[in-house]
């Protein structure tokens, strides 16, 4: 099957295009991190008047950004690892058994997807503090509290594309497994997340991704010792200034281990989606 | 695909996973019926503690009038019934007019946003199946902004958009599109719903080329080569090729965007930082300064309520029919 | 398996949250402190050897979080909903009488008062901006602020003008001989909408409007707020003596104009030390009350600032109400007063500290006159902040309408208030 010349044409300007509008906001992030402040207070340059890594330094200062960062590091890892750790139980029972309520479940689960979170934002908000002055765990304003809401949010999905994921290994397997002697979790230990190592990975990277991410939940849920990045970055506009060009270091510098993590994980995350989601 | 090792879906395209129960293994099942409730305990837990019991804490609260001298102590709120909900829906009266405003506007930016990630990601995925040189780094690069953390993305488009400093004046200016004595704004005013549709796109197209491309892979070269033979041209490929094997992709692609854009209260809240412009008034982010910065949660909660009816029944309605045009076709 | 992760979830997200209030009981107390300074960590050093001090005297250690502002009022509406939080916490004197309405303040009773030093140490103006009339303050005053003109010498000089002016007729004609290429005659915070209320506040009382009668209800569209608010929208719209890109300022950017000499005028509080930290010396910028109009209008009152400020407030759910209360009396003691307030420019809230030379430069001095003589306090009523929020947004999207060169008309000026003052009764 040929490309015709018009068909390469078309491609060719189509993914400049689609190019030029993924990275414009790229290059601004990066570019203007180099840039003197000033810079960034007057009219829109394309290259710094002089190359400065000063923003890189300051950044730390102007708000205590490596304590945000090791506070979203924290709570998506976990949030992520326990997300998908629960997940893989649930996608296992529904792929593989029938039992009375397996219908409720996946629909109710999947209903929660559509919650607007402003809606269970308060009670939720309610419900933690009230929990937390009986029992003394903490979980208003604690990494604890918002590792368990995040690990949520992503659970729905996590456990349909699991189950997706799952079914699409032959129960052959399984039943080989079985017949050896093996009970249902040495056969999901054994048989089922080897096989499953691309959607695990899929669904781990979406888990995290949407931890590191959220800002409506943040910004009710934390405080200053529990703050992630998804509100602390908005402290580079303060009483006095704007600081852009420290803002944009920071963006590179919170952006490129996800940035780095997905890309690497990327063709696992097709494929799992491959397998998963798109049925 | 060359990066593709792992194994590859092995079940026909279009069949849902509920159905075809394995009956050899109905005996196992029924004996070990404790098992997968007991496998279920920890996700069904979570759900209920921070997704349901909130979520009804909330349709109670939307009963209250629960404002700043209630919210100290609830018990003191009085029982206000559907009031809150009649105040919704007046739509003559000033807070009503506005919610529907808020919901066209939403509707129309939801809409928008979804199809053109769905174009420019089918484009793009459709333009990536022919190996090239270069097309592992563009199907990386464009990857890139899913990957990228919502804020740190829509930080950068704020800055972008400003009017005296930001990058897209000054290029719009260089091209000579717009009169650079006197450019047009971005963050108020009409053009800040194009703004954010941008902003939006930007987002969430990658994740429509994520799932076509993924979907692309399912469909088999023979059938390409077959109408290829046949003489079928780029779009005839298109239309009776691609577009039928992504249908299941689709079906799915699109409720997910859907719902994501709908509820999307992360790219206005930092674009705009808290209040949108009118012509942006995106629900999620109206019903957040009706009930965080006016201090009335009675009266947010039932604007929640009753969005959350409307998504379950614009869901309901969505899977029925595409389900009902999947069993006909 | 999966309870064992949660587990280990657990203990690591656990990890280093220790340092909370309640556990350490009397000897600690926690303080959201708002942000005065340039940045969280500038105030944050700031405060930190007061604190210690505190400590030494005492024996209680104060945990200190400077909150931004614009988490501070989310986060004391949840600290008021849940019963949880900090102890004494810093507000804008603004929501004094919003949050006095939730009841979760300690009211500062004569009795209570007597135990920070009593009523009479504090600043009436200041006072009286810390609760609605009648009603025990729920809050003391702490730093002072109020509202002046500040303007460029130099450009002043350039453009032939001696004095600055005081009234909008000569404001407006001085902006117009100052305003050409790449600088403007005045910058104002035209997104920002808390910034844009307290100028309605302001333009209102002049113009003889009242936002909220006596019974509290709210009158946002009579045709003394209507002539006020467009008189200051006009600024932009119909004397063009405003940059229009101020429209979309929400973030100080107008600060940092005029401290990047791009506009020659600006109405602010006490932005001295802003200037400074940007790089502007005292030396360029003058100071001067903010305008009147040339003649008063009907029922027109001689007001020309809120009375701004910020106050200090103990939670009633505090463990430990008298540490707070000594805690109280502690930074509003004449040698904090001093100290705190010259670093931020702001005024001493304390009448015995007001007589320092630190409070005698050309700055201060005008503030204090201004909050000693034409400042009235905001309406001290329980929807107050609702009416920021309202006004201050119709107000925003009226300057986005001028920035986009279409008339603003009165119509329209009243049409807008009309429906924020329609959403207060919802």
């Amino acid at each position: 099957m040929r490309e015709s010349t018009g068909e390469r044409w078309a491609r060719r300007i189509v993914l400049s295009l689609l190019t030029l509008f993924v990275v414009a906001p790229l290059y601004v992030m990066l570019s203007s991190g180099l840039k003197p402040l000033r810079d960034v207070q007057g009219p829109f340059t394309w290259l710094p008047s002089r190359v400065t890594f000063q923003p890189f330094v300051d950044m730390w200062q102007t708000v205590p950004l490596g304590r945000y960062l090791v506070n979203s590091l924290l709570v998506a890892s976990s949030a992520a690892v326990v997300s998908v750790a629960i997940a893989i139980f649930a996608a296992f029972a529904i792929s593989r058994y029938r039992f009375r309520g397996r219908q409720l479940f996946s629909v109710t689960v999947l209903s929660t997807q559509m919650f607007p979170g402003i809606l269970f934002l308060l009670p939720l908000f309610l419900i933690y503090v009230n929990l937390g002055n009986a029992t003394g765990i903490e979980l208003y304003a604690s990494r604890l509290g918002l590792t368990i809401t995040y690990l949520t949010f992503s659970l729905p999905f996590s456990i349909w594309m699991l189950v997706g994921y799952f079914d699409s290994i032959p129960r052959g397997l399984d039943e080989a497994a079985q017949v050896d002697g093996a009970g249902p979790l040495r056969t999901l230990f054994q048989v089922i997340l080897p096989t499953a190592v691309p959607g695990i990975v899929a669904v781990t990277v979406y888990a995290f991704m949407t931890a590191w991410g959220e800002v409506l939940f943040a910004s009710v849920m934390t405080d200053e010792h529990s703050r992630t990045l998804a509100v602390g970055l908005q402290g580079y506009a303060t009483q006095y200034n704007v600081y852009w060009n420290q803002a944009m270091a920071a963006s590179v510098v919170v952006s490129i281990p996800v940035v780095i993590g997905f890309l690497a994980l990327q063709r696992y995350f097709v494929a799992g989606l491959t397998a998963g989601a798109v049925k | 695909m060359a990066t593709t090792t792992a194994p590859g879906p092995v079940r026909p395209a279009g069949r849902p996973a509920q159905d075809g129960p394995p009956s050899r293994r109905k005996r196992r099942t029924v004996r070990r019926s404790y098992l997968p409730y007991l496998l279920l305990v920890p996700a069904a837990l979570l759900e209920l503690g921070i997704h349901v019991v909130p979520m009804l804490v909330g349709v109670w609260m939307s009963l209250l009038e629960l404002t700043q001298f209630h919210i100290r102590d609830w018990s003191t709120a009085p029982f206000a019934g559907f009031e809150n909900y009649r105040v919704t829906f007046d739509f003559d009266s000033a807070t009503g007019k506005d919610l529907l405003h808020s919901f066209w506007v939403t509707a129309l930016y939801t809409t928008l946003s979804v199809g053109f990630s769905w174009m420019l990601g089918l484009a793009a995925a459709v333009f990536l199946q022919r190996p090239f040189k270069g097309r592992a780094l563009l199907r990386t690069l464009f990857l890139t902004p899913y990957a990228l953390p919502v804020y740190t993305a829509v930080i950068t488009w704020t800055f972008m958009f400003q009017r005296d400093t930001g990058l897209v004046n000054h290029a719009l200016d260089q091209l000579g599109l717009i009169d650079g004595a006197n450019p047009p704004f971005w963050l108020i005013g009409e053009n800040s719903f194009v703004a954010l549709l941008i902003v939006s796109v930007w987002k969430s197209w990658p994740f429509a080329f994520l799932c076509l491309m993924a979907g692309l892979q399912n469909v088999p070269p023979e059938l390409y080569e077959a109408s290829a033979i046949d003489g079928a041209n780029f779009w005839r490929r298109l239309r009776d090729v691609t577009l039928p094997m992504l249908r299941p992709v689709n079906q799915v692609l699109l409720l997910v965007l859907f719902l994501w854009t709908f509820n999307d209260f992360n790219t206005p809240y930092v674009l705009f930082g808290g209040s949108a412009p009118r012509q942006a008034d995106l629900i999620s982010i109206h019903i957040y300064q009706s009930s965080f910065v006016t201090w009335n949660f009675g009266l947010g909660s039932a604007m929640s309520v009753a969005l959350l009816l409307f998504l379950l029944v614009v869901t309901a309605v969505y899977l029925l029919v595409t389900n009902r045009r999947r069993e006909h076709a | 398996m999966a309870v064992a992760a949660l587990l280990t979830t657990a203990s690591i997200a656990a990890c280093g949250d220790s340092g909370d209030s309640s556990e350490g009981a009397a000897k600690t107390l926690t303080y959201w402190a708002s942000n005065q300074g340039a940045s969280i960590e500038f105030d944050k050093q700031t405060l930190q050897p007061e604190l210690d001090k505190f400590e030494q005297q005492t024996g209680i250690k104060v945990n200190v979080e400077v909150v931004p502002w614009s988490d501070l009022l989310n986060r004391l509406l949840a600290a008021a909903t849940s019963g949880k939080g900090p102890d004494v916490v810093n507000i804008g004197n603004t929501w004094s009488a919003s949050l006095q309405a939730t009841n979760a303040l300690v009211p500062f009773d004569d009795a209570t008062l007597a135990k920070v030093g009593g009523k009479d140490r504090f600043v009436p103006a200041a006072l009286a901006a810390a609760g609605a009339p009648g009603k025990p303050p729920a809050a003391v005053p702490l730093y002072s602020l109020a509202y002046a003109l500040y303007y460029n010498k130099k450009m002043f000089t350039d453009a032939g003008v001696t004095t600055p002016p005081t009234t909008w007729e000569e404001l407006v004609e001085t902006g117009k001989k100052l305003t050409k290429s790449g600088q403007w005659g005045l910058a104002v915070e035209g997104a920002n909408p808390s910034e844009n209320s307290h100028h309605a506040f302001t333009f209102g009382q002049q113009w003889g409007g009242e936002w909220f009668d006596s019974a509290g209800k709210p009158t946002f569209d009579t045709p003394q707020n209507v002539a006020a608010v467009k008189r200051y929208i006009d600024l932009m719209a119909v004397d063009k003596i405003v940059n229009p890109s101020n429209a979309e300022y929400a973030q100080n950017q107008s600060v940092a104009d005029f401290a990047n000499r791009k506009a020659a005028m600006l109405l602010w509080q006490a932005a001295g030390s802003n200037f400074k930290a940007q790089g502007m010396s005292p030396e360029e910028w003058g100071i001067a009350p903010v305008p009147f109009p040339a003649t008063t209008p009907p029922g027109g009152k001689k007001v020309n600032s809120m009375v701004a400020g910020i106050n200090m407030a103990v939670f009633k759910h505090t463990e430990n109400l008298d540490g707070s209360l000594e805690f109280v009396k502690f930074m509003t003691s004449d040698a904090e007063q001093v100290i705190l307030n010259k670093t931020y420019g702001s005024l001493p809230s304390v009448k015995t500290a007001n007589a320092d030379p630190a409070f005698q430069a050309p700055e201060q001095k005008v503030l204090g006159e201004v909050l000693g003589t034409t400042a009235a306090p905001l309406p001290q009523v329980p929807e107050e902040s609702q009416f920021e929020t309202l006004v201050g947004t119709a107000m925003k999207e009226l300057f986005a309408d001028a920035a986009g060169g279409k008339p603003v008309t009165e119509a329209q000026v009243k049409e807008k208030l009309g429906v924020a003052q329609q959403k207060m009764g919802s």
